[in-house]
């Protein structure tokens, strides 16, 4: 709960634009008592350029709330209506230097009180679309309602799926078993309504669920059952395109990954500068593991190749 | 700055007298207790004398009673799961919406293997209603589990008066009462309670030890096979030093549990009349009547529990919160929830939970500073304009959603 990063702390103890704005001509409300956070931006916008020229915050909420909300108000000042409306949580995110996953909702919050404030001016109504959940894979940052959401629309019925499309238990596996309550508890409830799920003709309705889920799998159709294999360069090459798009990520830690060998479904990378003796190796393999699933559009085998100078004995 | 740790129903300091008493089993006396050379013969006496020790701080007739465990939610578990066990037939279980997770947690784990569990709700105040519960007893009820004292609010529950009424249906019961352990009289071999959890940390003792006291006679299942240790109910080799400085915390508590708790309970009192004096729309939560003598739970209205910890953590001053934000989740605490203590208050409650340690100037120092944080927080907040609620003027403050 205390690993903020020194901005966070900064922006919540010494927050910026904490104030009512009494000329403000957008004003976005969002939250509620209930759920522990609620957030009013008020925007003074200049009519004729759309710029925003001041802002203010009030904010009922935790420090990652209070820290956000501050960090939004010094995003969008001075910023027109148009290059403001481009701000994404992320942005305030990493401008506080990153948030816990537990706490990213809090940037969500900032970002959808610009979006209200923004309807608000143009005399438009704001509805929001997007419901709260109970973390449940905290290495992803991965939510009920997106496991949910996955299930429903595409029919899963195992863990492993789940996983490959919505990365949650992708990292450490300690909510493997919730994932699995989450997902029986889905499955239940469209037996209960009948809803159109392509695991319900192989479901037993009542007991046994558990154990016929895997059955319900091995029917569902394989996207690349029937597809030919596919010739070795053409893997490599796509095997090294995915890396591309993931080695940015891992530069910006300090750290890199590279293809050493792959042999069907198993791939050999290295990792290199502050990816070597992290802590968080095994994430980062799976993570990457993901990664090569998702691109190549089947299950994916990476492993390390340590160098000699990493072992320790 | 001086640290003020006004979080002891988290954990407590360790004794320097525990302390002193554990270190030899970190060092020399590393012989196995179950070994019959010299090695292990001193540190087999050594627990057993713990044993005894324990024994007296709950007034167990026997100490063969006392089963040493790693931790009160392991001697919860082990209470919960010998019972459906060691009652096959029976498929329902009693307890309470606001027992600790510890119990409610694997109650769930046996709701979903098709036990019933009824949790008994709470009013306001916290408390129990005993004709509801008195309806539910049956001889289809396997175990009754009743946390003696609440860990967010330190209020009672009757729980001998329930153990004889469980008796009287010949259902067993269980309580956890690591909150009440040692802060209040507990004379276990007067009582009808069967099972009792309790661990070492929460009075001046060491981490990593519990006890689960199971009266004699009662049927009992182990959880931990695979060992002869302590007599074949719990399998694993003890861990000596802790359980040696158990014993040692048990004794100081038996020894100072009547003085203390009345010195512990005048500070407690001080602080709440001074908060409750200096800060408008705070409420106390739970049963101020029936409480462990050592927590104050307060519950500011139009504040958020989390930022208030942030705030005092700030000054060297800690202390715990039920609000969603402390605990990750999107929901204050299910103790708060259960109370029906609005949302306004239960996402500001702060507990504040006191030990012998405390002393009138730490408590003075919290008097003096916490009340210009709230005013800080408040004036943030958009449900608060100038010291009144402004919720009562409705429409004001319109969230899209909520």
């Amino acid at each position: 709960m205390w690993n903020y990063s020194e901005k966070v702390k900064d922006h919540f103890f010494n927050p910026r634009n904490a104030k009512v704005l009494a000329q403000a001509n957008a004003i976005g409300d969002v939250g509620s008592l209930s759920c522990g956070d609620a957030l009013r931006l008020m925007l003074e916008v200049d009519p004729e350029s759309e710029r925003i020229l001041d802002a203010g915050f009030q904010t009922f909420g935790c420090g990652s709330a209070i820290a956000s909300s501050s960090a939004l108000t010094e995003l969008v000042i001075g910023k027109t209506l148009a290059e403001a409306s481009r701000i994404s949580n992320q942005d305030i995110a990493d401008y506080l230097d990153g948030l816990p996953a537990e706490k990213m909702h809090c940037s969500v919050m900032g970002c959808e009180a610009l979006e209200a404030a923004i309807a608000n001016y143009r005399g438009e109504i704001w509805q929001e679309s997007h419901t709260e959940s109970a973390l449940i894979c905290k290495c992803f940052a991965v939510d009920e309602a997106k496991i949910v959401r996955a299930v429903t629309e595409n029919q899963l019925t195992t863990l492993e799926q789940i996983l490959n499309y919505t990365k949650a238990g992708g990292g450490c596996g300690a909510c493997h078993e919730k994932i699995e309550q989450v997902l029986l508890k889905t499955l239940e409830r469209h037996d209960a309504l009948s809803l159109p799920c392509a695991a319900n003709a192989s479901l037993a309705t009542t007991a046994g669920h558990a154990a016929s889920l895997t059955h319900a799998a091995d029917s569902l159709p394989k996207p690349d059952a029937h597809a030919k294999p596919e010739p070795h360069g053409e893997q490599e090459q796509r095997i090294l395109s995915a890396l591309g798009q993931i080695r940015p990520r891992l530069q910006a830690d300090g750290g890199d990954v590279e293809l050493v060998t792959f042999r069907g479904d198993s791939v050999v990378v290295s990792l290199s500068g502050n990816c070597l003796g992290c802590a968080m190796t095994d994430m980062t393999l799976s993570w990457v593991q993901q990664q090569l699933t998702q691109a190549l559009g089947r299950p994916i085998q990476v492993s390390q190749l340590l160098q000699p100078e990493t072992l320790t004995f | 700055m001086t640290a003020i740790y006004l979080d002891n129903n988290a954990t407590t300091r360790i004794d320097p007298l525990v302390r002193d008493v554990m270190l030899p089993f970190l060092d020399q006396l590393y012989g196995n207790p179950s070994s019959i050379h010299s090695f292990g013969t001193p540190v087999r006496q050594a627990l057993e004398q713990a044993r005894a020790q324990v024994a007296r701080l709950i007034g167990a007739r026997h100490d063969s009673e006392i089963i040493f465990t790693s931790c009160a939610t392991e001697s919860n578990s082990t209470a919960l799961l010998s019972a459906v066990e060691a009652f096959p037939e029976r498929r329902q279980i009693i307890t309470t919406e606001v027992e600790h997770p510890a119990v409610l947690e694997v109650c769930a784990h046996l709701e979903r293997r098709g036990y019933s569990i009824h949790r008994l709700p709470v009013n306001r105040l916290g408390q129990l209603d005993l004709d509801h519960y008195t309806q539910l007893l049956s001889d289809q009820v396997a175990l009754v589990s009743i946390m003696w004292a609440n860990n967010e609010t330190g209020t009672l529950f009757p729980v001998e008066q329930m153990a004889q009424l469980a008796k009287s249906h010949g259902i067993l019961f269980h309580t956890d009462a690591v909150q009440a352990v040692g802060k209040i009289p507990v004379q276990l071999a007067d009582s009808a309670i069967d099972l009792l959890s309790f661990s070492g940390h929460k009075l001046h003792g060491p981490k990593g030890v519990g006890v689960l006291y199971v009266r004699r006679g009662s049927r009992f299942r182990p959880l931990l096979r695979g060992g002869h240790q302590e007599r074949g109910l719990r399998g694993g080799t003890e861990n000596a030093a802790s359980i040696v400085g158990l014993g040692m915390a048990c004794e100081l508590a038996a020894q100072q549990l009547v003085h203390e708790s009345n010195a512990i309970r005048a500070l407690r009192d001080h602080l709440q009349r001074e908060l409750l004096a200096r800060i408008p729309n705070a409420q106390v939560t739970g049963d101020p009547e029936h409480r462990t003598p050592n927590t104050l739970n307060i519950a500011f209205e139009y504040v958020e529990g989390e930022a208030v910890l942030l705030h005092l953590d700030r000054l060297g001053i800690a202390a715990s919160s039920g609000s969603a934000c402390t605990s990750g989740s999107l929901e204050p605490s299910h103790v708060m929830r259960a109370m029906g203590i609005p949302y306004t208050a239960a996402h500001g409650s702060i507990r504040f939970s006191l030990s012998r340690t405390t002393t009138a100037l730490e408590i003075a120092s919290v008097i003096e500073q916490l009340p210009p944080i709230i005013a800080h927080l408040r004036a943030l907040s958009p449900y608060w304009t100038q010291n009144k609620a402004q919720l009562a003027r409705a429409g004001e403050f319109s969230p899209a959603y909520g």
